[in-house]
């Protein structure tokens, strides 16, 4: 099957603050972006891989983990994979910066 | 590929699969047929689950996710009906045909239900799966009487269970003594004890032979003619292998699925493992020994032929709270055995261990299980004791070097984590790999000593032994505040004091945190504590508070939020009803509820809407989701109750109105009631006050939660205004001295009550301690109102930013 990639601007990068989640909905996928302390900014699916669910955008964010707000599971925002000794992965989206914008690759 | 065929989804089974993936030369295919609809999951924990510690989601070992990662064919709610060992294939009830090389047979055990008269009707149910888990917990929503078949470990269990969901339990049990098998008579009787404290009935002796009933059970009839009500009966006397499939097409079957050392069953590439084996006369259902079962097998179907299965000297103990036992091995003296024994009943200790020529045969412990893990080693390996005195065989506190050769002697593959079957060898890779230095850390690495903690002290001795001379143990022993720091709260604080550190970040960086930004457990406790040091001049780091704090709503399961606005003392007016109901129906608010603390909760608010909802009411945030005063409860009181003796609503309204917002270690409730009749429940309060003739008692540290403690008295004092006062000091006594996310009883517990009332009788202190508390309440400003009035905070914290692809 053909894949198409669309990049979609979803933010100007200086109105987004380091250490927070920010939620967005692009059609019908939920994603949350997080700028990290090194400037970095990372996007992943707005869902826990818990087996529970629940939201990754509010949760605590510290270097390139954000702790899941309602389970406490620890999960790379790199790679989107769950820290031992919790198992999982979340799925990430490529982010690309041009000037000021922030572009999610879908 | 070879194809590797189990019949049964369950602990064992499972776990034999994963011990085959970790070893297996070559890959298998792999299909798993299992009969429950779900994933493998921890059966251990159904008690919990019944006694309502933990959901379904929680205890599920395996999700589904795990097979599709290792290419697992798993078929659930589907059963095998056939083998076809000649053509060797599986035929299930829907007519599936899979061809194996290789078949495991772990189709486990079901309970054994007594063959009387009555067994089927409705409200009759073993205890082994999370249907049975969840028919109980339905039927206590419905029914109050509860009768349980069996006084050994899991009725003993499934009765705490059904205590907890609110129904009155009676324990059948046909011997004279609980859990005959595991403990001897004087455990057993002081087992009995505590359970009738707890609530429980025991009939003793009773030989059940009829249920009656018409559809639906409505008792029970015993041999000697007795009969006893039940709404619900629950059978727990034994398991049951399920050999059905296997006895029907010729593989030989005793009481179980009988296999060799090898897991072999006597038809050729077929196997059996866990409770539906039966091992040299032995069908075991205990869940360690199923574990080393299942290594056995794995080794055998990878072809690596290693140590036989030998079978397994098995150790229990009983998981119910406030009960702490542990038995293994022998429980009876006979001619050639020697007991060391130490009663001491006053305080409800009991131990006995035999022995053996030299050698500890069986342990019974009750009330202080602390030393089971040395004990149960001593036991399996077959230590020689006589070099020991009694007391050093009876003290956990021998010699760090004894436990340390004990811990050396150990193989690497043996299991030290029962639960989570954590082996000596990967908590040492753990230790050496990753640079773990503490207990805390060591468990959260490896799982070891998550589940019941009895193997801590050995993961201890484990750590000790592993770090060798970098082992400091006076860092190990202390509480660090967490995983990225070997500094406790009191070290922090400290520090923070002394160096004059002033935010979040600066106190992880100064004093050198591992992990650059902290983590969930030490960053809200730092920000705790810089608020609670630095007062007024502190400014919150808000991004530090866990989600709840940060958003100023409690998060649901669902993602949505609830808004529950202040309501003093408990105190509203119709003005304010009307307001909220008309918020509620705008907003199409799922559910409106009056919460435990005397006030309205709107639930299932999405977050954008928050900001909107709070602008509307225009009520000040009840702080329901914070470390913080949650409510003050009152009664009534002298304003319209005939009974009371004091004016409750307004000092509830005055205490909640001076403390509210005020940051604490953890959250605080308060109660007042007007008279000694307590209708606020001042009694289970952080802090309860009762109004007497001529004055209030102040109680303290009381909690209706988890650990239900009521208060105690702290003093009685004779105006309002010294209410307010002793209330100030004490409240700001505990948040300086208690440690983040400890709760006033158990804070009071650990300093000592006397303590306390000792710092608060000094006049000079008590004012130190309410002008600390007046300069901290300066700084909070309402919550709700701040994010309306700023379109930062709106933005970042409650804005949801929707966007289309291709407009």
């Amino acid at each position: 099957m053909l894949q198409t990639l669309t990049r979609i601007p979803v933010a100007n990068y200086s109105n987004i603050r380091v250490r927070s989640g920010y939620s967005l909905k692009i059609d019908d996928t939920e994603i949350a972006l997080f700028k990290l302390t090194s400037g970095e900014v990372y996007a992943v699916e707005n869902r826990s891989p818990h087996p529970k669910g629940g939201v990754l955008s509010e949760g605590l964010v510290s270097g390139e983990y954000v702790y899941c707000p309602l389970y406490d599971w620890k999960i790379s925002l790199k790679d989107g994979k769950v820290q031992a000794p919790d198992e999982g992965q979340v799925r990430t989206f490529k982010v690309e910066l041009e000037e000021d914008i922030v572009f999610i690759i879908r | 590929m070879k194809k590797l065929v189990m019949i049964g989804n369950g602990m064992a089974g499972v776990r034999t699969m994963e011990e085959i993936l970790k070893v297996a030369t070559e890959p298998f295919k792999m299909t798993i047929f299992g009969q429950e609809p779900y994933p493998n999951y921890n059966r251990i924990k159904l008690s919990n689950i019944l006694q309502g510690d933990t959901n379904f989601e929680d205890i599920i070992i395996n999700p589904l996710d795990w097979y599709k990662e290792n290419n697992i064919q798993l078929f659930t709610g589907e059963t095998i009906v056939n083998i076809n060992v000649e053509e060797q294939r599986v035929v299930s009830n829907l007519g599936r045909e899979v061809e194996y090389d290789e078949l495991i047979i772990a189709t486990g055990s079901k309970s054994f239900i007594l063959p009387i008269a009555g067994a089927d009707k409705i409200g009759v149910t073993g205890f082994r799966d999370i249907n049975d888990c969840e028919m109980m917990i339905k039927s206590a929503q419905q029914y109050k009487k509860a009768v349980v078949i069996g006084g050994g470990l899991l009725g003993l269990e499934a009765a705490r269970g059904l205590l907890n969901l609110g129904m009155k339990v009676d324990v059948v049990h046909l011997m004279p003594h609980l859990m005959e098998r595991q403990l001897d008579p004087v455990a057993s009787s002081l087992l009995k004890a505590e359970l009738e404290a707890q609530g429980m009935n025991f009939l003793m002796e009773k030989e059940t032979v009829e249920i009656l009933g018409d559809e639906r059970v409505t008792g029970l009839r015993f041999k000697d003619g007795s009969q006893v009500e039940a709404d619900l009966v629950v059978m727990a006397i034994g398991i049951k292998s399920n050999v059905k499939v296997a006895r029907n097409n010729g593989i030989y079957v005793n009481r179980g699925i009988v296999v060799n050392d090898f897991m072999e069953t006597s038809v050729p590439h077929i196997y059996a493992v866990g409770e539906c084996a039966e091992h040299r006369e032995i069908v075991y259902g205990l869940v360690a020994p199923l574990y080393e079962q299942g290594k056995v097998l794995a080794n055998r179907i990878c072809g690596n032929l290693g140590e036989p299965y030998q079978g397994s000297v098995t150790g229990t103990q009983l998981k119910v709270a406030g009960v702490d036992l542990f038995s293994a091995g022998e429980i009876f003296e006979d001619g050639t055995t020697k007991s060391i024994m130490v009663y001491n009943e006053y305080d409800g200790v009991y131990k006995k261990i035999l022995t053996r020529n030299n050698m500890i045969v069986g342990v019974v412990l009750y009330g202080d299980t602390k030393d089971s893990t040395k004990l149960f080693r001593m036991l399996t390996k077959k230590e020689d004791i006589s070099g020991m005195t009694s007391i050093s065989v009876l003290q956990s506190e021998c010699s760090a070097e004894g436990s340390n050769d004990d811990v050396a002697s150990m193989a690497n593959d043996e299991l030290v984590c029962g639960c989570n079957g954590v082996t000596k060898g990967a908590i040492v890779e753990a230790i050496k790999t990753q640079g773990l230095t503490t207990l805390d850390q060591v468990s959260h690495c490896t799982n070891a000593g998550r589940s019941c903690g009895r193997c801590k002290p050995m993961v201890s001795s484990i750590l000790t032994h592993t770090l060798g001379d970098q082992f400091d143990e006076a860092a190990a022993q202390k509480t660090s505040l967490c995983g990225c720091t070997t500094l406790s709260r009191d070290e922090v604080v400290a520090e923070i004091k002394q160096k004059g550190l002033t935010s979040v970040k600066e106190v992880m960086n100064v004093l050198e945190w591992n992990n650059e930004e902290g983590c969930t457990k030490c960053r809200p406790a730092i920000n705790y504590y810089l608020g609670m040091i630095h007062m007024d001049e502190y400014k919150d780091d808000r991004d530090s508070r866990l989600v709840n704090e940060k958003m100023h709503a409690n998060i649901q399961k669902d993602g949505t939020y609830s808004v529950v606005p202040r309501m003093y003392g408990g105190v509203t007016t119709a003005a304010d009803l009307k307001k909220i109901a008309e918020i509620a129906e705008k907003y199409e608010v799922p559910l409106v509820k009056l919460t435990g603390g005397q006030r309205i909760g709107l639930f299932g608010v999405k977050k954008e809407d928050l900001p909107a909802m709070w602008e509307e009411l225009d009520m000040p945030s009840g702080y329901a989701y914070g470390k913080t005063l949650r409510t003050v409860k009152t009664c009534v009181g002298a304003q319209f109750c005939r009974y009371g003796t004091q004016d409750s609503m307004a000092l509830g309204i005055e205490l909640e109105k001076k403390f509210e917002r005020l940051d604490t270690p953890h959250k605080v409730k308060m109660g007042v009631s007007a008279c000694p009749r307590n209708c606020s429940e001042a009694g289970i309060k952080d802090i309860g006050f009762v109004g007497i003739d001529g004055g209030w008692e102040i109680y303290v540290a009381g909690n209706g939660g988890v650990d239900l403690r009521a208060g105690d008295l702290l003093c009685t004092v004779k105006t309002q205004a010294e209410v307010m006062e002793m209330t100030g000091a004490y409240l700001q006594y505990y948040r300086e001295t208690a440690n983040y996310l400890e709760r006033t009883s158990k804070w009071v517990e650990r300093v000592g009550l006397d303590h306390v009332r000792e710092v608060l009788a000094n006049e000079d202190t008590r004012k130190g301690l309410n002008e600390r508390m007046d300069k901290t309440l300066k700084k909070y400003i309402e919550p709700w109102n701040e994010a309306i009035q700023s379109e930062e905070i709106q933005d970042k914290y409650y804005a949801k930013h929707t966007i289309k692809v291709g407009e």
